[in-house]
């Protein structure tokens, strides 16, 4: 968090910033750690509200194959149901996509039904053989996701950016 | 009608439309019958190949886009039904060919048998639905289907019957299918 900074500011930066790296087509299901992240890009054209996590990967990579650089919005949660589409399509095919993943039950400490997904999700995504991140700040945020776009684009292949819980998001 | 002479009539009508082909012996029979660089052939993710084509028209609404789906896979993923009917791209015709089984796992009968998938299609809001059963009726369906504006569900009955010898797999490697179709759609 950057005390003092307006709380609705950072979404609209944070947005700024995907788009500025490249990131233009965006699909997701939501989840309310990235509440002001999602309002941001309903606002724009290319946001697209899915109704499942991998049905969202398959958009995206629908997107990719089109030319686009997609990135897809999902809690946690929405990890688990995607893991099919991660191994089978995207990292099989080698396709670009940010995965934009927030963290519920980070601490094993949340709701009963994400703490058991929520403290062994960045091991889920080192299993599948995504890079990632999990900024502590909200400016670290932002500078993950100039390491995504560059890394997703040179290797071809998903990577995962982490929402910590409280991050104005 | 059979999966091999279904998928030749959609090809011919597809021409030079960006074309998914679902998993499995969809994918096979497409490969087989004909293969070009407008062609993605999913060999995973069973379920998405309308999600992919989706993905594809709504990114690229000055090409026509075609899926050819499966019954099984339509079944696994009908909230795309919804998102179709509510984002309404006008560029995309989802075929579903529909044997009533599953056809690469040893002919296990799907839902398709006792739910009418084109029903479900039209009361997501696809613009048109149609339903065919043999050679002629798919020919005038894609004929009509093809002179307006999506989206267009047509689901094509076709036998659990498939060749001696059976289609070959999918041969090229996964990675350069994905940049040869990026070729191809960037390519106009």
């Amino acid at each position: 968090m950057n005390p003092g900074s307006p709380a609705a500011a950072f979404p609209a930066i944070f947005v700024a910033a995907l788009r500025k790296h490249g990131f233009d087509f965006f699909a997701g299901v939501p989840c309310s750690l990235v509440k002001g992240i999602i309002r941001e890009l309903e606002g724009g054209s290319d946001y697209v509200s899915e109704t499942r996590e991998d049905a969202a990967l398959g958009l995206a990579a629908g997107a990719y194959l089109a030319g686009r650089l997609p990135a897809v919005v999902m809690q946690n949660s929405g990890l688990g149901v995607s893991l099919n589409a991660l191994g089978s399509l995207h990292r099989i095919y080698a396709m670009s996509c940010l995965l934009l993943i927030t963290w519920r039950g980070h601490d094993g400490k949340d709701a009963p039904e994400h703490n058991i997904l929520g403290p062994e999700t960045p091991r889920v995504l080192d299993l599948m053989g995504i890079a990632h991140r999990e900024p502590e700040s909200q400016d670290g945020l932002i500078e993950a996701v100039g390491w995504a776009a560059r890394t997703t684009v040179e290797t071809r292949q998903p990577v995962a950016i982490i929402v910590r819980p409280g991050m104005g998001a | 009608m059979t999966l091999e002479s279904a998928i030749a009539i959609v090809h011919d009508h597809a021409q030079d439309a960006l074309v998914v082909h679902a998993n499995g012996m969809i994918s096979r029979a497409g490969f087989t019958h004909r293969d070009r660089p407008e062609h993605f052939y999913m060999i995973g993710s069973m379920g998405l190949a309308s999600s992919i084509g989706l993905g594809v028209a709504l990114a690229r609404p000055d090409r026509r886009v075609v899926v050819c789906d499966g019954d099984g896979n339509v079944l696994m993923n009908m909230g795309t039904l919804a998102l179709v009917g509510a984002r309404r791209p006008t560029n995309l015709l989802h075929v579903c060919l529909d044997n009533g089984v599953y056809g690469s796992t040893g002919n296990q009968r799907t839902l398709s048998n006792d739910v009418a998938l084109e029903k479900v299609a039209g009361a997501a809001g696809y613009a048109a639905t149609r339903r065919v059963d043999d050679v002629a009726a798919l020919r005038a369906a894609l004929d009509e289907l093809g002179g307006q504006p999506g989206p267009a569900f047509l689901l094509v009955r076709i036998t659990p019957d498939l060749p001696d010898p059976l289609f070959g797999r999918v041969s090229i490697d996964p990675p350069a299918l994905t940049e040869r179709f990026r070729g191809a759609a960037a390519a106009r």
